[in-house]
């Protein structure tokens, strides 16, 4: 099993450190990528140039918050949902609200799952566990589209 | 032009002239009949005492055959023009002696014919006996006199009758002239205002009043109906200004309170729209810092557990449960916000199902819990079907929650006749509640427990409350201190 690495989009540097520490509590030790705003998400899956990825494989997921700066979390799904190389990519939306608009237009956009970030960390914890055993270990990732 | 369209003034005159002249014909006619007639019988009275007188003188040249002294009495004749022939005859019938002197022809008849004065052959003739008085015949005198006296008279009288008829008929004229006036002129005055009226529109005019006859009745009876026109139109006028003036003051109010109700919705988008923004603003926002306060202390109390002592722990303890307290309020206070905001859709709603679903889900999620649940089956409802299983889930986990204590935790849910109608209720046998404060059961933070005997926000019943009020239905509460609580609604 060679499970893929986990790009994390998350501005709040507490909530990276928090994530990081649950994913790590469950032996979950892919690497994390961190995007500090919805810029650096989208250079880090297109290159800065837009042209291609930076790096030379796909996350195996997105965890995704919804409000960024720069470039916000719904923009980047849809930049991820519009080309051709991330179509599929997994995405999960994890944020702080549950508003219902947002989770409307999460999934309109293609998400794949959307998680609400609870406050109690235990249960935090217990949500970056399951989604690193579901996302990384469970799930069967779709093939990487090879690029021209 | 017809007569019909003679101006009456015409009419008048020519009537007036023509009955005047039909009169003056009529009396003319019947004077120059009547005059003819005595002039005819008054000519031959005249020839008849003539001939008498003549004949009375001749007698005795009759009788003594006197030609002479006959010729001389005959040529007395001659001082009257109009006679034309007198002749004598004797008593055979032969003529005895004429004038004028050899007088013959067709006017003198060969021999006398009867006695008597007649018209004949356009002259007056008559044959006179002569004779002595009381004795025999001696002859007959015969007189022809022409009838240029009568035609003379009678052509006077015509010339004169005619220049009268004139006379009259132009004093007729003149007098007719003057006195169409007093008809002729009120109406017209009538026509002449009548047309004012139609013309100008206006009926401030009045005819005026030239006689009290019935033209005079009538010129009154058409002003009084000007006058009351007149009123009527301006009572009309004041109208129309009066609706005027209310349609403006009407449309000028509309007008503001349109411009109000305008700026009103605009206001209310403008607080929606920034209390969506506030809203979505403290779901992202506001639970990120709680995350962190709660997550650290975590991680203080798993990583650092043997630095700290009891007491340490527990503040620690106390920092993650205020924050996840505070986690449950921002909730619960933005589903209040969302129940305000939400538009409700009217459908016909299950409540009986939807208050297994929810109490199948408390018995899922709390098994510990024994709670006999009574649901009567088909209550329903018009309504938002989100809307109202919000309020449902309160009110019966709030059934759920403060029947903890009780050792035969029973909830109902059921509809019964309350204040006149059907209410909803659901009354539980738990903690119950002063009657004292049932005022504040439904406030925004108000509790009448404390979190140390039941954990609540106090935001639950303000929820339920509002969802019932924008359902246009009402929500009161019964209950005693543990005797437990009856919620009931309306919709």
């Amino acid at each position: 099993m060679n499970p893929g690495k986990i790009l994390l989009v998350e501005d709040n540097p507490d909530d990276v450190a928090l994530t990081l520490r649950a994913l790590k509590s469950h032996n979950i030790t892919n690497d994390v990528v961190v995007a500090e705003d919805g810029a650096k998400a989208l250079d880090i899956l297109f290159g800065a140039d837009g042209k291609g990825p930076a790096e030379q494989e796909l996350p195996a997921v997105v965890l995704l918050d919804l409000k960024l700066p720069k470039v916000n979390g719904m923009e980047v799904l849809q930049r991820i949902r519009a080309d051709e190389s991330t179509r599929l990519l997994p995405v999960v939306i994890l944020t702080s609200s549950d508003e219902e608009r947002d989770v409307i237009e999460g999934y309109s956009l293609g998400a794949n799952s959307y998680v609400r970030k609870p406050v109690d960390f235990v249960e935090f914890t217990q949500a970056a566990k399951q989604l690193g055993l579901y996302w990384l270990l469970m799930n069967r990732a779709p093939p990487v589209p090879r690029r021209s | 032009m017809s007569l019909r369209d003679w101006p009456i003034k015409q009419k008048l005159t020519a009537m007036l002239v023509l009955i005047s002249g039909l009169v003056l014909l009529l009396t003319s006619a019947a004077f120059a009949g009547y005059q003819y007639w005595s002039l005819r019988s008054a000519t031959r009275d005249a020839l008849a005492v003539r001939g008498r007188i003549i004949a009375a003188n001749s007698t005795a040249s009759l009788a003594f055959a006197n030609v002479a002294d006959a010729r001389e009495i005959l040529s007395a004749l001659r001082t009257d023009r109009h006679t034309v022939a007198a002749v004598l005859y004797d008593k055979g019938g032969h003529v005895f002696a004429g004038y004028p002197t050899g007088v013959a022809g067709d006017v003198v008849p060969a021999v006398p014919g009867p006695d008597g004065y007649r018209f004949e052959r356009g002259l007056l003739i008559g044959f006179q006996p002569v004779e002595e008085a009381g004795s025999q015949r001696l002859g007959t005198l015969y007189l022809a006199s022409d009838l240029a006296a009568i035609y003379d008279t009678f052509r006077l009288s015509g010339v004169i009758g005619l220049a009268v008829m004139a006379v009259a008929l132009l004093a007729a004229y003149l007098l007719s002239m003057v006195l169409q006036g007093t008809i002729s002129q009120p109406i017209l005055a009538l026509a002449e205002t009548a047309k004012a009226v139609s013309t100008r529109q206006d009926y401030s005019v009045r005819a005026a009043k030239l006689g009290a006859d019935e033209l005079g009745a009538l010129t009154d009876a058409f002003n009084q109906m000007l006058g009351r026109i007149e009123d009527q139109k301006n009572e009309l006028q004041r109208y129309a200004a009066e609706l005027e003036q209310r349609v403006e003051e009407r449309t000028h109010e509309l007008q503001e309170r349109n411009e109000s109700l305008r700026r009103n919705a605009a206001e209310l988008l403008a607080a929606n729209t920034e209390l969506d923004a506030f809203a979505y603003s403290v779901s992202h926002d506001l639970r990120a810092p709680l995350r962190s306060i709660d997550g650290f202390s975590q991680i203080l109390l798993e990583d650092y557990a043997g630095k700290l002592d009891e007491a340490g722990q527990e503040s620690l303890h106390r920092v993650r449960a205020a924050s996840q307290r505070m986690g449950t309020l921002i909730d619960d206070l933005l589903k209040l916000a969302r129940v305000t905001r939400a538009e409700i859709r009217t459908e016909d709603v299950d409540l009986s199902g939807i208050a297994h679903d929810i109490v199948a889900d408390l018995q899922r999620t709390t098994p510990e819990r024994q709670v006999e649940f009574a649901i009567a089956s088909g209550l329903r409802a018009r309504g938002d079907a989100r809307l109202l299983r919000v309020a449902l889930d309160n009110l019966l986990r709030n059934s759920w929650k403060y029947t903890a204590k009780q050792p035969q935790p029973r909830v109902q849910f059921a509809s019964v006749e309350a204040n006149g109608g059907r209410a909803f209720m659901v009354r539980d046998n738990g903690a119950g509640f002063d009657m004292k404060y049932a005022d504040k059961l439904f406030g925004v933070f108000q509790r009448l427990h404390s979190a140390a005997d039941f954990e609540g926000t106090g935001i639950g019943l303000a929820t339920v409350r509002r969802i019932i009020n924008r359902h246009g239905g009402r929500i009161w509460a019964e209950g005693a201190v543990d005797q437990g609580a009856t919620f009931y609604f309306t919709l």
